[in-house]
């Protein structure tokens, strides 16, 4: 007896409210946007400048007294918070201490750092510094236009692409599903105030490259089909790709699901925030190749010509790399 | 389909084992690597200790011996991005012209009339001269200090620019100059910096030039980064100056000197000859030492020239002071009993052993040709690094695990094979990480575990199709011929756009997120070929053994 996430044949007829779901995805994309203009991101240093510092001490974290402790160094705003992992040993408590980027000055020096230390050490003796991660306003500039300038040319390249191997709509409706997902994916991480740093890019970048993939074999199939069903109207067409491959879809998406799960559980605080984003582009990159990307090129349609030249969708998809 | 050719079955066996040698010295990482450093020590020539032996006997030399490197995320240690005020060097070479155009503006008085130097701007030299009508004249005289630069695009230029403003000749360094100081100055820095971090004694320090103006510093498994940062910070500008008076104010109108602040008396300023007698750059040793009050010092050496020179002033000046100045600073400004000729001298100052200790290194590896400002520092302990390795590989195994048991419970003996494939993957891509010396940083962790999760959707694909057409009920062997054929281009086509954004986010990303990519990248790659090829070689053989009626996918 085989699992089977879903039936071994299914007939939903996911566009009989195609409407509906695009309409949801707006409102979801306007919500996030208006999240991330009204709220913000709460940008690491990478993006801000600024110093954090990860301290590793036997007692535990008394944040007020940490804060009392830092307050003669005029350090401008200071933020202390305490950390909490299952896979931390018994005596060991962990704070991260973030101080804005000072004035006048790129990096944090080693004097400051030293300062901070010889103080902290005075609130608990065993205080050590397991990280300490300073970015100047310089350099954090930089890092945000690398940031804008990868997620741009990502979508650009696979925009290229997928008009390259398919069509135009085919095109479009994948990279509208993309833009869902960076959005969202944006707007959680407004709405919950997580961390945004450097990583996260990276992870939005992999949901790029992960909600493609999903969106791809559902095309991959519509294109197919269009060539098997020449008569069939478009909806039905997609309907029965998308439930051709649904099975595949939920067995991957479940997989890679179960990775990221066990590393957002065991694999510790500092990448917890990467993997989070990764998880939530799995399930919204899953969602959105159906909803969005299908949703869209229904919208748009597809020109079929019976004519054999111009058969649907073969811009140099007899390409078999 | 199902006749699978025994050349091609044999280059996947290759590969596969190939990928499973290569990955093996990553599982016995202490070992192989204290046998690799112990190796390194013995072709340079040195003799080993008992335990550097042991170290060498604990690995076979035939054996492969790559193994991944780890970032500094993982094995701990610093990073650094620095700049260097490039800028700072054009003001010293300006300074440099200044006698030079003064002597040649002095011959021409006549013209000329008298001159006065304007000081505004340091990036540019100012004269004011007294007859303005005679400016061709005095135009044509510091034309003359100037010489030819050939630039890359062949266009020869003036190493000056000079100009008339008025009353006043202004020179300039032009811009082809300053290109080529550019060039030189973060040669001299690198090198310096290089010297530096060696003298500290860390292993595999990554020194590197990043852009026109900046220099990369990862040292892995440094404990403490204040020290690293202390040491390549300091410019350690050694001069030493004849000191004109004592004041107590910054603001001591001075021409022609220069005022600077006491290292060790607060609110006691120098007013110093602006020429240094001697410079560091004559300097042939430093050690650190303690003076006959036990107190830590450095003593120093000079070269043949430093000692003439500082023999000659020494004896000229008998009784009067002269400072010794580091970074803009006056260490002591002792008084010169008697002529100094012997070429050697102490420095003695409010030191401690550590910073004696350190000065003396900063000494010997000679200045920064100009300031250096530190634009982004990031350090991680070897503590942290390890607890990170530790989750990581958890995360992994638990990972491996349950990607495995999901797909034997969804495909039987199909998800077998998949996950034959899949540890075949793993191992492959461990074996290239290795071979090319990647880096393997904690975000690229999340990318082999992110692969695990993704690596069996190539298979799924092909299963799954394979289900499909087994629906419409043709033969077995037909219908995994079919899987594999119809699932081809999808199976392309996702990776290919996968594969596009590893490549774009090794392009813009740095450091860990460039570590992501690279795993991210090769996973794709390795997935694509276990997949394709180890499952599909292992379906053709149990095909060929049993010849199944009926299979069940």
């Amino acid at each position: 007896m085989r699992l089977r996430l879903v039936p071994q044949e299914t007939n939903w007829d996911i566009f009989a409210r195609w409407k509906l779901w695009l309409g949801i995805s707006g409102m979801l994309m306007v919500v996030a946007f208006a999240s991330f203009m009204l709220q913000g991101l709460n940008y690491g240093i990478d993006f801000r400048g600024g110093t954090t510092i990860r301290t590793d001490a036997e007692a535990p974290v008394d944040v007020g007294a940490y804060r009392d402790a830092l307050v003669d160094l005029e350090l401008g705003d200071v933020s202390i918070t305490e950390i909490f992992d299952p896979s931390f040993d018994a005596d060991q408590h962990v704070a991260m201490i973030r101080i804005q980027a000072q004035e006048d000055q790129e990096s944090v020096s080693a004097e400051v750092t030293q300062q901070v230390l010889v103080e902290l050490q005075q609130v608990d003796p065993t205080l050590v510094f397991a990280s300490v991660e300073s970015v100047g306003p310089k350099v954090s500039g930089e890092l945000i236009t690398a940031a804008v300038i990868a997620v741009s040319l990502a979508i650009g390249a696979v925009l290229f692409y997928i008009w390259l191997r398919f069509e135009w709509q085919f095109a479009l409706g994948a990279v509208l599903a993309l833009v869902h997902d960076v959005l969202l994916t944006i707007g959680i991480f407004s709405e919950l105030q997580i961390r945004f740093d450097l990583a996260i890019i990276a992870a939005l970048l992999t949901i790029v490259g992960y909600s493609l993939n999903d969106t791809v074999v559902v095309f991959d199939r519509v294109r197919e089909n269009l060539r098997r069903f020449k008569k069939a109207p478009l909806s039905e067409v997609l309907n029965r790709s998308i439930n051709e491959t649904l099975s595949r879809t939920f067995m991957t998406s479940v997989t890679t699901l179960l990775a990221l799960v066990s590393l957002f559980v065991l694999g510790g605080d500092v990448i917890r925030g990467f993997v989070f984003a990764m998880i939530w582009g799995v399930i919204v990159g899953t969602y959105s190749s159906i909803f969005v990307a299908s949703a869209v090129l229904l919208y748009l349609g597809v020109d079929r010509d019976t004519d054999e030249k111009s058969k649907a969708g073969t811009q140099f998809a007899d390409i078999d790399a | 389909m199902l006749q699978f050719p025994a050349w091609k079955s044999v280059m996947i066996s290759l590969v596969c084992l190939a990928g499973i040698v290569f990955t093996l010295p990553n599982g016995f990482y202490n070992r192989v690597e204290q046998a690799n450093d112990a190796r390194i020590l013995l072709e340079q020539g040195q003799l080993l200790t008992p335990e550097e032996e042991a170290a060498v006997a604990g690995w076979p030399s035939w054996a492969p011996s790559g193994l991944v490197n780890l970032g500094l995320d993982l094995r701990g240690g610093a990073h650094l991005l620095v700049e260097v005020r490039v800028e700072d060097v054009y003001a010293e070479r300006l300074e440099g012209l200044w006698p030079d155009l003064r002597d040649a503006l002095r011959e021409r008085r006549d013209t000329v009339g008298t001159i006065r130097r304007v000081e505004r701007d340091p990036t540019e030299l100012r004269v004011r001269i007294g007859n303005p009508e005679a400016m061709q004249a005095a135009l044509e005289a510091a034309q003359g200090l100037t010489q030819p630069v050939v630039s890359l695009t062949g266009v020869t230029s003036r190493n000056y620019d000079v100009r008339a403003e008025g009353d006043e000749l202004v020179v300039v360094m032009s811009d082809a100059e300053k290109t080529a100081t550019d060039n030189r100055t973060m040669q001299q820095s690198l090198e310096i910096i290089r010297r530096r971090v060696d003298e500290t004694g860390t292993r595999e320090p990554t020194i590197q030039r990043q852009g026109t103006d900046r220099i990369l510093i990862q040292v892995p498994g440094i404990g403490s980064a204040e020290e690293l940062m202390a040491i390549i910070g300091q410019t350690a500008k050694l001069t030493f100056h004849e000191v004109e008076r004592r004041v107590s104010s910054a603001n001591e109108v001075a021409p022609g000197a220069i005022v600077l602040p006491s290292m060790d008396e607060q609110g006691i300023y120098y007013v110093l000859g602006r020429r240094p007698i001697v410079s560091g750059e004559d300097l042939v040793d430093a050690q650190p030492a303690f003076d006959q009050n036990g107190r830590p010092s450095v003593t120093f050496r000079f070269n043949p020239s430093g000692a003439r020179k500082f023999g000659e002033y020494t004896t000229n000046n008998v009784g009067r002071l002269f400072a010794t100045v580091l970074d803009g600073e006056v260490i002591t400004a002792p008084q010169i009993r008697e002529p100094i000729t012997g070429g050697s001298g102490q420095i003695t100052g409010n030191f401690n052993v550590e910073e004696s200790t350190r000065l003396a290194i900063l000494l010997r590896a000679g200045a920064l040709p100009a300031e250096i400002e530190v634009l982004e520092q990031r350090t991680v302990g070897p503590e942290l690094g390890q607890d990170s390795i530790d989750a990581g590989r958890i995360a992994c195994i638990v990972a491996f695990v349950a990607v495995m048991v999901f797909m034997v419970l969804s495909y039987g003996l199909f998800g077998i094979f998949a996950n034959i494939a899949l540890i075949l993957n793993v191992a492959l891509m461990f074996a290239i990480l290795s071979v090319m010396g990647a880096t393997l940083t904690l975000p690229g962790i999340a990318g082999i575990v992110l692969t695990i999760g993704m690596a069996v959707d190539a298979n799924v694909l092909v299963f799954e199709r394979i289900r499909e057409e087994l629906r419409t009920s043709k033969g077995p062997a037909r219908a995994i011929e079919l899987g594999y054929e119809k699932a081809l281009s999808a199976i392309t086509d996702a990776n290919i756009t996968t594969f596009i954004t590893a490549v774009i986010l090794f392009a813009m990303g740095s450091g860990p997120v460039r570590g992501f990519a690279v795993t991210l990248g090769i996973g794709i790659v390795t997935s694509v070929f276990s997949a394709i090829f180890v499952t599909r070689m292992l379906v053709a053989w149990w095909y060929g053994r049993t010849r199944p009626k009926t299979i069940e996918v």
